[in-house]
């Protein structure tokens, strides 16, 4: 440790080294003054006696030197000293101190977030969650793709299965939670009983589930609930476990509480109950599945045992499947099973954000990139005017390992400044994605983006490179400096010269080209988005109104629902405005899916093994016309159309062209879920989820032939919502004030919902490539204005010569557009490969899309002629007999 | 070049200081000077200035204490004491340099008996 002690003893010292300064003096002297007298003793002369003491005690100030040297700790003082001076010359360029910084503070900022998105959405997204290195998604498949899990299947891969810890079962749901007069869409999940043991997750209050909760039809009504339901709904109730809290219409008794930061496995959602597996049926309806292998309802998790390999479990659940498709072979034929890396969980907000997040991550590294180009450039500005101090400081005996280090503390400085900057920058940014999310009421977003340190060590390190490394060039310039040369002169280039302006037109070039990839990328995202507004969605848009009222949650039964459903319906038509209203079980592009059924037409002949299954939707009277779904052949679900009548069906085009070849189908059977149906009308196709599902056989029955329910209430008027909600509010409360209507929203808000994801991944690409663009314009500004500064002889000449200010103005334009040209024509072509990447994001549009190629030429010249329209001018105004002079 | 030299002179330097600190008791700075030229009978032809960075490192070392005090002439001068830590340093840097002294006394005997 003796040398900590030398270290904390040096560092003492430098801390009072005027001090010690002055006693190494009085010390030194004093010896002298000794040595002096000592030698007066031997009787010299006085001087003599002098000359002889000095010489004795050797070269004074090389011992003092040595001397300071030990004291303190030279390697540390000099830095501290380059790190003032760094500051003094940066504070001395204020504007270029504020541009460096900005720029790479843009930069990594930018990366920063989009990283801590992608660890926390995609790489690590569930709070509090143990192992999620080891998690991963589970779904079922069948020929058609994805499919759900059925619950029997689910215990056959626990009980066979070795390579996993744990396989958790888990089913969105939801409810209306209503306490006094507040009724709210709430989130919930119906999970296996397993769920919070397999996740780590200890409750802070009461229990979590028990393995027999697993079992049994509706047979075991308990729920954990979230801390943020437990501290808002019921006030931190310390007592809150075994209360009772109705949920979809059954008392459930609360057994546990969350601990805080827990929000279930949903990306994107927080979730704020959850029931055990038995309950599904009374959240999902349909009913009970516990026992039904055809019957595919379970989103799944599995936990993989410590150095498992995904590819080795995928291979031993494959091998599961075959097996039970042997065993079971009419539901399990053609059946398997699929891991996902939790990045790609196909069934939650992850395989949304993929593309999005993707093209963020790429888009942010084409920023850091302009931006350290961009750094690079202005460093260089200032290399060069900084040449003249260099040959100086060098000329007056400077070290050229001094020099170098005092550039690289600049550099250094600058990178420092400007990753505090990122790391603030992407702080506040982090939970911006949250913003990105399409927001519906009572519906917690929960996108637990923290910041990811990784990132921004990473993105940090690539600007203080790219800093370094051009803060060297000024040193390598110097290098090369032949002194006598450069003292004399300090003449200026030729505008557009080669030599040391080329490295800075390439980096123009490379922010022109990137900044054009960009502005690219972005017209094709908005030209995406525009066709997706204007697809025709098959139904009307505008002036049709969706909500819904929970009357299972409030406890309703059958007739109870149908009652009130007639009584709210005739009381909306009295509403002035209201063309028609009418109830269905599920909405067009909602979260919910729709029901599906197997089906049998007369006549058309299945392929072995095959089985179709359609989704279809049940409707109230008159629902295709309230809509706005056109009607092609026979007639529209009617008033008559209820449980004491013949069943009927109304099917769509491709279901009719798929089914019945075309032929027009009004008046034969159809058959589905083993009862017959008379199909006594054809609508025409639409889009039922999303709009980019391709056409799809489709068919609607009558509610009230179905199973009770139908809460989803569509009303076709001219007026706004806003109209509508009050009214409406008024007479639901007024038939029962236990219940409250949902949010009232058009048709057009519900699509635009789903729609979201592309929506946000052009709002985060305009985002980025206005910074680009942005530095890109920096850049080239710094650029030409820095040829304009060298090159005032050559234009003083040249005016002098005749040359008049407009000619002076384009001669300079046409440089800074000459080399934008270039950089764009480098951009196109890699765009022409590069935006082929954005995939799926792109809806109807080429990537090659000459429109958006040319709006991002147009924009880019634009961007260009501005940065480059400042130095022209002053170009053009050039004095030539003082620039003349002044060289 | 001149490292190696000077090592083993900084070496010599403190083992000499020391002893003169653990003989004489605090000592100013010249007068340790006059004391190692007084033993070395003036064939150390060593810069008398030199003692005093070697006192600092010594110092920071630990092995030597200081202090501003009175000459004898009253002047303001500074003292300096071996410490506890500096006698044992002296004690296993005496022995070393034995040894060391010893091991090349043997080398440099046989050469000279062949000869």
């Amino acid at each position: 440790m003796t040398w900590l002690r030398v270290f904390w003893r040096r560092l003492a010292a430098v801390r009072r080294a005027e001090d010690l300064e002055r006693d190494l003096d009085d010390e030194l002297d004093f010896h002298l003054q000794m040595e002096i007298a000592e030698n007066l003793r031997r009787g010299m002369h006085p001087d003599e006696a002098r000359l002889a003491a000095l010489g004795r005690f050797g070269g004074l100030s090389q011992i003092k030197e040595t001397y300071r040297e030990t004291r303190g700790l030279p390697m540390i003082q000099t830095c501290w000293q380059d790190i003032r001076y760094g500051f003094r010359m940066l504070g001395r360029n204020p504007g270029f101190s504020f541009l460096a910084i900005l720029c790479l503070t843009l930069g990594i900022g930018a990366i920063t977030s989009v990283g801590s998105w992608i660890e926390g959405i995609l790489l690590r997204p569930f709070p509090l969650v143990a192992h999620q290195d080891r998690m991963v998604a589970l779904t079922g498949t069948d020929a058609n793709g994805r499919t759900d899990v059925s619950w029997p299947d689910l215990q056959d891969l626990r009980r066979n299965a070795t390579l996993f810890d744990a396989f958790i079962a888990e089913h969105i749901g939801g409810t209306t939670l209503s306490i006094g007069d507040r009724a709210e869409r709430t989130l919930g999940s119906v999970v296996s009983a397993n769920y919070f043991d397999a996740l780590g997750i200890h409750p802070i209050l009461g229990r979590t589930f028990e393995p027999s909760e697993d079992t049994g039809h509706n047979a075991h009504p308990v729920a954990v609930i979230s801390y943020t339901a437990w501290k808002d709904r019921y006030k931190s109730d310390p007592a809150i476990v075994g209360k009772k809290q109705r949920l979809n219409g059954i008392q459930h008794t609360i057994v546990g509480v969350m601990p805080e930061g827990f929000f279930g496995t949903f990306v994107g959602y927080g979730f704020q109950f959850w029931v055990p597996a038995s309950m599904e049926d009374n959240f999902e309806g349909g009913g009970f599945k516990l026992e039904n292998r055809g019957a595919q309802w379970c989103e799944g998790f599995a936990l993989l045992k410590p150095r498992v390999a995904i590819e080795q479990a995928q291979a031993e659940l494959s091998a599961i499947a075959g097996r039970l498709a042997a065993d079971y072979p009419d539901t399990n034929r053609g059946r398997g099973f699929k891991l996902y890396p939790l990045w790609q969980t196909p069934f939650n907000g992850a395989g949304t954000m993929l593309p999005t997040l993707r093209i963020s991550l790429v888009v942010a590294c084409l920023v850091l990139l302009i931006a350290c180009a961009n750094v690079g450039n202005l460093l260089l500005v200032r290399a060069f005017s900084r040449r003249h101090e260099m040959t100086v400081r060098l000329s007056l005996g400077a070290g050229r390992v001094r020099l170098l280090r005092q550039l690289l503390t600049e550099g250094l400085i600058l990178s420092i400044a400007a990753a505090g900057g990122g790391l603030l920058l992407a702080y506040w940014c982090r939970n911006l994605i949250k913003l990105l999310f399409p927001v519906s009421p009572g519906v917690m977003v929960n996108l637990p983006a923290d910041m990811d340190l990784r990132v921004l060590a990473l993105s940090a390190g690539v600007c203080l490179i790219a800093t370094v490394l051009f803060a060297l060039v000024p040193a390598m310039q110097a290098g090369k400096i032949d002194l006598a040369a450069a003292m004399k002169s300090e003449s200026g280039g030729v505008v557009g010269g080669r030599g040391r302006t080329s490295v800075r037109s390439i980096l123009v070039l490379v922010q022109v080209s990137l900044s054009f990839l960009l502005l690219v990328g972005t017209g094709l995202l908005l030209k995406s988005l525009r066709a997706m507004q204007d697809t025709d969605v098959g139904f009307t848009t505008q002036g049709v109104l969706g909500t819904s009222v929970d009357m299972v949650s409030a406890g309703y039964d059958g007739p109870r629902i149908r009652n009130f459903q007639d009584q709210l319906l005739s009381r909306i038509e009295t509403f002035g405005g209201v063309e028609s209203a009418v109830w269905a079980r599920t909405a067009p592009f909602s979260y919910r899916s729709y029901p599906s059924a197997g089906i049998a037409v007369d006549g058309f002949v299945l392929q072995p093994g095959e089985q179709p299954v359609l989704e279809y939707n049940e409707v109230g009277p008159g629902y295709l016309a309230t809509v706005g779904i056109p009607l092609l052949s026979g007639r529209d679900i009617a008033i008559g159309d209820d449980e004491t009548a013949l069943p009927v069906a109304v099917v769509n085009e491709t279901m009719v062209r798929r089914f019945w070849r075309g032929e027009d189908p009004v008046g034969k059977r159809l058959q589905v879920k083993g009862r017959w149906l008379r199909v006594v009308g054809v609508a025409k196709d639409a889009k039922y989820a999303s709009l980019l599902e391709t056409a799809k056989p489709f068919f609607y029955t009558p509610l009230r032939q179905g199973p009770v329910g139908g809460q989803n209430l569509f009303i076709r008027t001219r007026l706004g919502a806003e109209k509508i909600v009050a009214a409406l509010a008024h007479e639901v409360k007024a038939i029962d004030s236990n219940l409250a209507p949902a949010e009232v929203i058009t048709m057009r808000d519900q699509v635009d919902r789903m729609s979201w994801s592309r929506r946000a991944a052009v709002d985060l690409l305009a985002i980025f490539c206005a910074i680009a663009l942005l530095l890109a314009g920096i850049g080239m500004y710094g650029v030409m204005s820095y040829a304009v500064s060298q090159s005032a002889r050559e234009l003083a000449l040249r005016m002098a010569l005749g040359a008049d200010a407009p000619q002076l103005l384009r001669m300079v334009i046409s440089h800074g557009m000459g080399l934008t040209l270039v950089g764009v024509v480098i951009g196109g072509t890699a765009g022409l490969v590069l935006t082929r990447l954005m995939g799926n994001l792109l809806y109807k549009v080429s990537p090659r899309d000459p429109e958006s190629f040319g709006v991002a030429f147009l924009v880019m010249m634009v961007a260009a002629l501005s940065a480059c329209l400042l130095p022209a001018w002053r170009a053009a105004r050039t004095d030539p007999m003082s620039a003349l002079r002044q060289s | 070049m001149g490292n190696e030299k000077s090592d083993v002179l900084h070496g010599s330097l403190a083992l000499m200081v020391l002893r003169t600190l653990d003989t004489l008791g605090p000592q100013h700075g010249w007068g340790i000077a006059r004391r190692i030229e007084q033993i070395s009978g003036d064939a150390l032809a060593l810069n008398q200035g030199t003692l005093y960075p070697a006192l600092l490192r010594m110092e920071q070392m630990g092995w030597i204490s200081s202090k501003w005090g009175a000459s004898d002439n009253n002047r303001r001068a500074r003292f300096y004491a071996i410490t506890r830590t500096g006698k044992k340093q002296l004690a296993t840097e005496a022995e070393n340099w034995e040894r060391v002294a010893e091991i090349l006394g043997r080398f440099l005997r046989p050469a000279a008996e062949s000869s």
